[in-house]
């Protein structure tokens, strides 16, 4: 339906000349945008590339007017300040700039997204899935809206779970990115805290009431005893039921084989309800998976431009194969609630990089952001976690913009329909420090979280940086009365649970798999 | 729901945990929070780790000791980006040199050099200050014979500062001794790469590097013997990166 719009596009293109974008409008566009009453010829924005007439978007502050060329200058610059945008060069150049055109994005119609591509659909492949993928169905409740009608919609009592879960299919990363930069911090945590996405493996993760920590068990050298010895800490501090998921040193297929055999083994001897994974690359992955390894969740990298992604060694196609290969293993297990688990992939994501790989079109981080949601809906994931403060201080500087940043990427990727996590983390270089994660761990609890990571004492010794340790996933449960995983929790109860803790007084006889 | 009660965990298994891993487990807890005594460890390592970044690379000090141990010219530089924070924020800054510096460079009437070793805080001082000089001295004994152009330090710089200093000196060979990011355990870990003709544009795909040389990890004189190694090499083959490493399996196998 939506790609109609940019053939289109094209096709009225050539009669432009006449002058009025509106009267060289289809009936298509008339049927998803102009119908709605609040796009007359007056409105105070002017928008898009409507009818392929590329219109400049503006808004006046006292006497001065403030001029946006297109959607995605618009979007960078109504983008609370981060140092990724500064860097790209997008970032509004004053706070009266960039409130200017939160108050331009804030009247602009919905509809004009479908109509305005931020990355040419003939370009990009994201583009095209985004496009592709809508559901204008889903879309009509609040077609009508501009993107402050919808902050204001998401944040009343008409937007239920149940028809923010409904919405999800309609609502472009795009737009959620745009709703996103007109909410404070509290308002990302309370539209975000309405909304559930829970998904199953062989622990249910996501449900009201529940926080999951990834255990990740991180060895310099990718030694087994080293690692399962992080594993068996863990798991004694209940971390483990989003995943054990281990980020390797090298990117190998003997070595990821061996480590999966390793958790695999210790999952049957103790009957543990988790799901483990090895964060090589993709196709390292699949390699082990053709070679018999006993593969879980299957993990990759994303990011929002078809060229990112290339500079990541993936394309859609590749993380399809992917997904294919993974639930033909059919290894999820019966859930809570009698459910089969048949959510198999794993990805992460984070601001800026687009830009570091030079793969951003002018686009500003948080919208790439989003649009890496986008990828990672189209695979009905596990798991997605933004890695917020990883990618260092020249995206994103303090401890402000980290905190800010997590929870955007929470609310967004939970309004696309995305069972997100986070890693609440920082590297040596940020401005940031372990209050700022007490922080964002919090504030991420309150806003309902899927899962967190659980690093041994919150250092990770072999990515060098910061993130959440087991106590901390402990903290967050007491202080907001959040149980496990209902899996995992009776499991902590159980005699296996027990059974690991007697056997935990000699490692060496648990380790070796 | 009722709150899980966890096992305390026992010495014993604790220093077992403990001997097989570097990371932080068995750290014990008290409620759910982890003690007093390993949260104190934690910020120690973490101020650590501030400290080396944003500590000021002793420049003049650094220079003479550089001087006295290797018995050569250094030329001091800056690069384009003014402090800490405009370093932190705007890579594309520290990969330039400041007006002054590209001025004394094209000075030089360089040409010649088969290598130019160049020293650069990048974000540990620390690291170059205390590895620079003595890894620099290994390494100059190796390759006896070279003709070597004057060490440049440069303050506030990143890698590919390198690219600019070694093509103005007209280098065919730049090494790039710089202060790698501090890990929670590891404030001073230096690294070294090396770019074959060196020159604006090129891409780390295009450079070798040799990581995590410090006390506890790559000692100088295993470093230098690679280092050396890596400049044969790139010299046999003209060029470095992915590709050189491509050639050397190669030529293993072959």
């Amino acid at each position: 339906m939506i790609r109609a719009y940019y053939t289109l596009r094209r096709r009225l293109s050539a009669k432009r000349e006449t002058g009025n974008a509106q009267c060289v409008l289809g009936p298509l566009f008339v049927a998803a945008a102009l119908s709605c009453a609040r796009i007359p010829l007056e409105t105070p924005y002017s928008g898009g590339t409507v009818g392929g007439q590329r219109m400049s978007y503006s808004a006046s502050i006292g006497n001065h007017r403030y001029n946006f060329a297109d959607l995605r200058e618009l979007l960078a610059k109504a983008t609370p300040a981060r140092s990724g945008d500064v860097l790209a060069g997008v970032a509004a150049e004053s706070a009266e700039e960039r409130v200017a055109a939160q108050f331009a994005l804030a009247d602009l119609p919905l509809a004009n997204f479908l109509a305005a591509p931020v990355i040419p659909y003939e370009i990009d492949e994201v583009t095209r899935l985004i496009a592709d993928a809508h559901d204008a169905q889903a879309f009509a409740p609040v077609r009508s809206f501009t993107v402050g009608e919808l902050r204001d919609w998401l944040l009343s009592n008409e937007a239920t779970e149940e028809r923010l879960a409904a919405l999800a299919p309609g609502i472009t990363p795009e737009m959620a990115a745009a709703v996103s930069k007109l909410m404070r911090v509290q308002d990302l945590i309370a539209a975000a805290a309405k909304i559930r996405v829970v998904t199953r493996f062989r622990t249910t993760v996501g449900l009201r009431g529940r926080l999951s920590a990834r255990l990740q068990p991180n060895h310099p050298t990718d030694d087994p005893a080293g690692i399962a010895a992080s594993i068996l800490d863990g798991l004694l501090l209940g971390s483990g039921d989003a995943v054990i998921g281990i980020n390797p040193a090298g990117d190998d297929v003997a070595v990821t084989t061996q480590l999966l055999r390793l958790v695999d083994a210790l999952r049957e001897r103790f009957q543990i309800p988790a799901q483990s994974c090895v964060l090589a690359h993709v196709t390292t992955q699949i390699a082990a998976l053709e070679q018999g390894a006993p593969i879980d969740l299957i993990f990759q990298s994303i990011a929002g431009t078809e060229a990112a992604n290339r500079s990541f060694g993936v394309s859609l196609s590749l993380l399809e194969e992917a997904h294919e290969a993974g639930q033909s293993l059919s290894r999820g297990a019966i859930c809570a609630g009698g459910i089969v688990g048949r959510n198999v992939m794993y990805f992460e994501t984070g601001q800026g990089s687009a830009l570091s790989a030079n793969a951003h079109h002018g686009v500003d981080q948080q919208t790439l952001e989003a649009r890496a949601y986008a990828v990672a809906r189209r695979f009905e994931p596990m798991l997605v976690n933004t890695v917020v403060g990883f990618i260092g201080p020249e995206y994103l500087y303090d401890g402000k913009q980290i905190v800010r940043a997590g929870l955007e990427d929470h609310f967004c990727g939970k309004l696309l329909g995305l069972p997100m996590g986070c890693d609440v983390c920082y590297t040596n270089h940020a401005e940031a420090d372990q209050d700022d994660m007490d922080v964002l761990l919090t504030l991420l609890g309150a806003a309902g979280v899927n899962y967190i990571m659980g690093v041994p004492g919150a250092d990770d010794v072999m990515l060098n940086y910061q993130s959440t340790s087991f106590h901390d996933a402990l903290y967050l449960r007491r202080v907001l009365g959040l149980g496990p995983a209902p899996e995992f929790e009776a499991w902590l109860q159980g005699d296996s649970f027990g059974r690991l803790a007697l056997e935990a007084a000699n490692p060496e006889r648990l380790l070796t798999a | 729901m009722s709150e899980i009660a966890y096992p305390e965990m026992l010495p014993a298994l604790a220093a077992k945990l403990r001997a097989l891993t570097p990371a932080r487990v068995a750290l014990g807890r008290t409620g759910v929070s982890q003690p007093t005594r390993e949260q104190l460890a934690f910020q120690r390592s973490h101020a650590q780790a501030r400290d080396a970044v944003h500590a000021r690379m002793q420049t003049a000090a650094l220079a003479s000791e550089i001087e006295e141990i290797t018995g050569r010219e250094v030329l001091r530089l800056h690069s384009a980006a003014t402090d800490r924070p405009c370093y932190l924020q705007r890579p594309d800054l520290g990969r330039t040199l400041d007006e002054a510096g590209r001025t004394r460079l094209t000075r030089l009437r360089p040409g010649g050099f088969d290598l130019a070793p160049v020293v650069v805080d990048g974000l540990s001082a620390l690291a170059v200050e205390r590895h620079a000089a003595l890894l620099l001295r290994e390494l100059l004994s190796r390759i006896e014979g070279w003709r070597i152009a004057p060490v440049c330090v440069v303050e506030q710089g990143r890698v590919a500062i390198g690219d600019v200093i070694g093509a103005a000196l007209g280098a065919e060979i730049a090494v790039v001794l710089i202060g790698e990011r501090p890990g929670l355990s590891s404030p001073d870990s230096l690294g070294a790469y090396v770019t074959w003709q060196p020159r604006p544009g090129r891409t780390d795909a295009e450079r070798n590097c040799i990581s995590n040389i410090r006390a506890e990890g790559l000692s100088y004189a295993v470093a230098a013997d690679r280092l050396a190694s890596l400049f044969l090499q790139a010299r046999r083959c003209r060029l470095t990166g992915v590709a050189l490493k491509l050639e050397t399996a190669k030529s293993l196998e072959g």
